[in-house]
């Protein structure tokens, strides 16, 4: 076995790249993943095992708590349902083994993608294919909520108020990255 | 010299800005800011078309939207040709080209034309009558003839280069239309803070204002105020002014659809600019401002060109600057055509006479005209007109009869009266209700949360408008989240008051039946048609209008509907509204395919789904199918191979040595939680309580009827966890299935579901080779046949990544499924393909998956089940769990029919000709020498040649299939008949040894 070498990962989005003035889309880094269904009693149990609250309130996100856990989030999907991402290389499944309560983890590191869509326009070009109200107001930072782009499912998060993570399934995520190209082409963007 | 009837000093536009363009050929000059038929009739062009049945000279009737005839290809280039395009709406650019439609060889002489002499013949119903019989003929002969010579214009036959966008939006307040009710609500609910959006159809904003003169607000020119008052709205931050945009459609919940025509007005559009952009607007609250749209009178000869609607008179005069003739006849119902003869007069034209039908026409009207001496007859009509291409002279009569006086004219301009234009209140699913006092259909309830303002409401008076949109922009804003907010100051006056008027058929329309007074242009239905319907037994109007066609145009009816129920009511007996009204539907106005298409072309017209391995399947020389929305390896052919060939070396080559497949497109549900087998065991015929951790079982998934859903092979990889796998098609709608059940028959199971259909890529290793192909690979895992046995499932890493490596089968070969992350899946295949192929194996496609898996007898779901096979239809009895007490589907499996006799079975064919493969779909019968029809038995499912068994194989649902194991059935195909032999469905290694090697 000596002879045989690790194999090493690639990516959906290697390499792709797409941008205006007025945005830029790029592919996100490689990240953990973990898709958590709750019964009420295991959300303060998991909350604590992953170091990040697990928010309760619709089309909300929570960071991470503890120093190291920072860039880790929990996405608010549904009554009982959360999408977890870290891009540290942290082991979310080891984390939230044994804790209490009713639970199920199941990672899907590699199921998902994401894209960043950044600048000024970024709200623009995803509204050309997003049915949500991405106006401030309406979708603050760090609002969330599973959606449409185009044709396709994504998870869209506000990370900053032009920085948008659209997580999509990886076998749409040239669809999607596609899409972002063309519609930063308007110019009403 | 921008055209012959250009007034100098009249309408808006600059004299110096000159655009020139050609019209079937022949190069005009126009201003810009024209429309093409402002343009054309400066140029003394009013013949633009021909019309759609009886091809008759027309000319524009309107001046905006609303045209029924002025219908034109505009051509860029040879892709980018838009047919249809109203002349009133289209804006002149420099170097554009317009072609008229509808006419061979020429507008000017049209052989069609002979269909206006023929028309005693085209009466309405003609089509329905006429081509019943005989009925072999409609296909063949009928249909393509009347198709060749029906519809309008002609589409491009080149992908279109032009590009379109969408664009989502939210707002608090969407005023549509920009006129004055439009433009004094948004500037109201815009001082709240609401966010408004404004949209306009036409160039600018003003709506009528564009052509009436005398109008001030607030002291000063009302479409002066309005270009102020759409600037001011522009430059605030939380308005969107839209002008050339279209609200066409009026959904649920406030959901509107905007069309914006971004480049059509232009001569050179940026590269990057879209040629429309669709906006989908959800609105808290619409604001109606879609004002009102005059009607024509109807009576004989009422369509020729140079005859029009006063407003669009006017409006061709006021803004364009262009007198549509020289010596202008009037025909009105209504006080607005006075306006327009006033305002023409004023400007030089000579104005002939005023026909109006009533006798006594608005206050001072009379007095006015007398001024500018024209003549006005009132309690007169015009009961004719003649002239070949334009109008040439009116033949005008006493109501109460006498002899008919004709008058030369070159135009004449008419007024029946206003229709408001409930349009999108009635898309919006609002009922109008008619106002008898008035004679018109108004909003009534509404559905939706809207209100409408000014005209579009029945609101006549220009302060009593202002005042009622004011108000409704503030109480929006304030509704919506808006502050309070001071009323804007906005006083006009000047307007003239537009109520009354007639519907229906005046008094040159008949009742003679070779009159043709025209209800509706672009249809070419006049009110004899209309009458003919009443008379033929059409006593609805839903009824009337699909008999004659009224107001089915793409015009929507805005000029005809209105006349056109009048004159099935007049002829019932009966009030317009005991009639009814039919109802508006989207679009407003046609909307482009490009629009309602927008991004979704080429490669974003749908997501092309590839595996981790594409790239390496591509470069292998793979030829891929479409699978749903996946692209899967079909076949790999080398140098010299067809597909056949391809196939049967792979085929050969699994059983011989071994193969790898990409299975990544396989559905992958993780299936988590305490009650996980409980769950599975009400999902799946099967029980799973009993599978240990490490194993795996073939599972079938019926509906509520009983009938085989899906299959696949479930992995239990710890007390509460399961790795659920469905075929590549059904891994949505299992999801779907299962969550349906989960959350609405057995929400108390505490279990959950996860798909990871893309977490895993999958690597199956097939054949004898591929446990000493991928033994090197694997850590942790004992593979041998002792520890690792068919159907067991083990955690482990490969290649240095976590796997969860199942040991299963669906070649009938020992073999493995390797589920690596997809981030590893084309690393851990390359590793394994360089130790296959110093082996000897191949990579496989979905065409060798197939005739490897019927060599077997494995079915696949929806090919050779097809939602009315049940488990023991297709030799699956086995896995019913005997011992359930419940399951989906087992009540379904005890109907009377399922338990019958004589149910299709799933069972082989062989030819009696091993050389011959069956067609799939073929149908079998017993007897082929039976009369035509005959009876059949059942159809083949699944056919190929069989390169392993040296014959051609099939499997096939027949009627009490397994009782007639070793039968001759016959299936009779087009040129010739073949023999089969009913046999089993396991067609090679019917013992099953293999898999266990």
């Amino acid at each position: 076995m000596a002879d045989i070498q690790a194999a090493s990962p690639q990516y959906p989005l290697d390499g792709m790249v797409a941008g205006s003035a007025l945005v830029q889309i790029t592919p996100a880094a490689p990240a953990s993943r973990l898709a958590l269904r709750a019964r009420p009693d295991a959300i303060a149990p998991l909350s604590k095992a992953l170091a990040v609250k697990l928010p309760q309130e619709p089309k909300t996100s929570a960071q991470g708590t503890a120093a190291k856990t920072k860039g880790r989030r929990a996405l608010w999907l549904g009554p009982d349902e959360w999408l977890v991402i870290d891009e540290s290389g942290a082991d979310l499944m080891a984390a939230c083994q044994g804790a209490g309560g009713t639970f199920s983890a199941v990672d899907v590191s590699n199921r998902n993608t994401a894209i960043i869509v950044s600048g000024p326009a970024a709200e623009a070009v995803i509204s050309a294919g997003c049915p949500q109200d991405l106006s401030l107001k309406a979708f603050a930072v760090g609002a969330c909520a599973r959606t449409l782009l185009g044709k396709t499912e994504v998870v869209l998060l506000r990370e900053e108020a032009d920085v948008f993570r659209v997580e999509c399934w990886r076998s749409f995520s040239a669809y999607a990255f596609a899409f972002l190209a063309e519609a930063l082409r308007d110019p009403m963007v | 010299m921008s055209g012959a009837n250009r007034i100098a000093g009249a309408g808006r536009l600059t004299p110096a800005k000159t655009v020139r363009f050609t019209f079937d050929g022949d190069i005009y000059t126009g201003l810009e800011g024209d429309t093409l038929a402002s343009a054309l009739i400066a140029n003394g062009v009013h013949l633009m078309g021909r019309s759609f049945k009886y091809h008759r000279p027309r000319g524009v009737l309107g001046a905006g939207s609303e045209e029924p005839n002025a219908l034109m290809g505009i051509e860029r280039d040879k892709a980018r040709k838009q047919p249809n395009v109203r002349a009133t709406v289209q804006e002149v650019f420099e170097g554009m080209t317009a072609v008229s439609q509808n006419r061979w060889p020429s507008l000017g002489f049209d052989v069609g034309a002979v269909n206006d002499l023929l028309s005693p013949f085209f009466a309405a119903g003609f089509y329905y009558k006429t081509f019943m019989w005989p009925k072999a003929a409609w296909q063949k002969l009928y249909e393509p003839v009347i198709r060749a010579a029906a519809g309008l214009g002609v589409s491009p036959d080149e992908a279109d280069t032009d590009h379109y966008t969408s664009r989502y939006i939210h707002c608090d307040v969407l005023v549509i239309g920009g006129g004055v009710s439009g433009l004094s609500a948004a500037l109201a609910a815009a001082r709240t803070g609401a966010s408004v959006i404004i949209c306009d159809e036409q160039a600018h904003a003003g709506g009528a204002f564009a052509y009436e003169a005398g109008v001030t607000m607030n002291g000063e020119p009302g479409f002066d105020w309005a270009v102020a008052a759409a600037n001011e709205l522009a430059a605030m931050d939380n308005v969107r002014v839209l002008t050339r945009t279209t609200a066409f459609g009026y959904y649920a919940q406030n959901f509107v659809g905007l069309a914006e025509r971004v480049t059509d007005h232009l001569a050179d559009p940026e590269p990057q600019q879209p040629r429309e952009r669709l906006w989908q607007v959800r609105a808290k609250k619409v604001i109606l401002a879609t004002g009102a749209i005059e009607r024509h009178m109807v009576f004989a000869n009422n369509d020729r060109p140079g005859i029009m609607l006063s407003s669009a008179a006017r409006k061709f005069l006021n803004h364009y600057g262009v007198a549509v003739g020289t010596k202008v006849g009037v025909y009105t119902a209504n006080d607005s055509a006075y306006e327009t003869a006033f305002d023409l007069k004023r400007a030089g034209v000579s104005v002939e006479a005023i026909v109006d039908c009533r006798d006594h026409p608005g206050e001072g009207l009379l007095e006015r005209a007398a001024d500018l001496n024209i003549e006005v007859l009132t309690d007169h009509s015009v009961i004719n007109t003649s002239g070949a291409r334009r109008i040439s002279a009116m033949t005008v009569k006493r109501n109460r009869g006498g002899a008919g006086r004709s008058i030369a004219v070159d135009a004449l301009i008419m007024s029946a009266g206003w229709t408001p234009s409930v349009h999108m209140f009635s898309q919006s699913r609002g009922k109008v209700a008619w106002d008898a006092d008035t004679q018109r259909y108004l909003p009534g309830e509404y559905a939706q949360d809207c209100t409408s303002v000014g005209a579009c409401n029945g609101t006549d008076d220009l302060q009593a408008t202002i005042d009622e949109a004011v108000a409704a922009g503030l109480a929006a804003g304030k509704a919506t989240g808006g502050k309070r907010a001071a009323k804007p100051k906005l006083a006009g006056s000047g307007a003239g008051n537009w109520s009354g008027g007639m519907a229906g058929s005046a008094a040159g329309a008949g009742p003679d039946t070779t009159v043709k007074a025209f209800v509706d242009f672009q249809n070419d239905v006049t009110a004899k048609d209309i009458r003919l319907a009443v008379r033929e037994g059409m006593h609805s109007i839903e009824h009337v209008k699909r008999f004659t066609t009224n107001g089915m145009a793409s015009d929507q009816g805005k000029t005809s509907n209105i006349h056109g129920l009048a004159i099935a009511a007049e002829a019932l007996g009966r009030d317009m509204p005991e009639v009814g009204l039919t109802t508006f539907r989207p679009p407003y106005t046609p909307v482009t395919f490009g629009s309602i298409v927008n991004h979704g072309r080429g490669k974003l017209f749908d997501p092309a789904r590839k595996t981790p391995m594409h790239g390496w399947e591509e470069e292998h020389g793979a030829v891929f199918e479409d699978v749903g929305q996946w692209k899967r390896a079909w076949y790999y052919p080398r140098a010299g191979e067809d597909m056949h060939a391809a196939v049967n070396r792979e085929c050969r080559t699994v059983r011989a040595v071994a193969g790898l497949f990409d299975a990544s497109t396989l559905g992958k549900i993780e299936v988590v939680g305490p009650d996980a087998a409980k769950f599975l065991d009400l999902m799946y015929t099967n029980g799973w309580q009993k599978l240990k951790p490490g194993r795996c079982k073939y599972g079938i998934m019926l509906r509520e009827d009983g009938f085989i859903y899906d299959d696949g092979v479930v992995a239990r990889i710890a007390e509460d966890r399961f790795h659920v796998t469905t075929t590549t098609g059904g891994a949505p709608r299992v999801l779907n299935h299962m969550e349906d059940y989960l959350q609405t028959e057995f929400p108390e199971l505490d279990v959950w579901l996860t798909s990871t259909s893309e977490q895993w890529a999958v690597i199956a290793v097939q054949g004898p080779k591929a446990r000493e192909i991928i033994a090197p690979l694997v850590e942790g895992i004992d593979l041998s046949n002792e520890a690792m046995p068919h159907m067991s499932a083990r955690e482990g890493k490969i290649c240095g990544v976590p796997t969860r490596l199942f040991r299963v089968s669906f070649t009938g070969e020992a073999g493995f499924e390797v589920n690596v992350p997809a981030d590893y899946g084309r690393a851990v295949w390359e590793a394994i393909w360089a130790r296959a192929e110093p082996l000897g194996a191949c990579a496989y496609g979905t065409e060798t998956m197939h005739v490897l898996r019927a060599e077997k007898g494995f079915i696949i779901v929806g090919q050779d089940t097809d939602g009315t096979v049940t488990p023991q239809d297709a030799g699956l009895s086995w896995a019913i769990a005997k011992s359930k007490p419940d399951f989906v589907g087992i009540r379904g499996l005890m109907r009377p029919d399922l338990v019958a006799e004589g149910r299709k079975q799933l069972v082989g064919l062989k030819t009696k000709d091993p050389k011959t493969v069956l067609e799939e779909g073929a149908q079998i019968v017993a007897d082929p020498n039976q009369p035509v029809p005959m009876k059949m038995l059942g159809h083949v499912t699944s056919s190929y040649w069989s390169e392993n068994c040296g014959q051609s194989i099939a499997m096939a649902l027949i009627a009490d299939g397994r009782a007639r194991a070793g039968e001759t059935l016959y299936v009779p195909m087009p040129d010739r008949t073949i023999e089969v032999e009913v046999t089993g469905t396991v067609f090679f290694d019917e013992k099953g040894e293999r898999v266990n090697g």
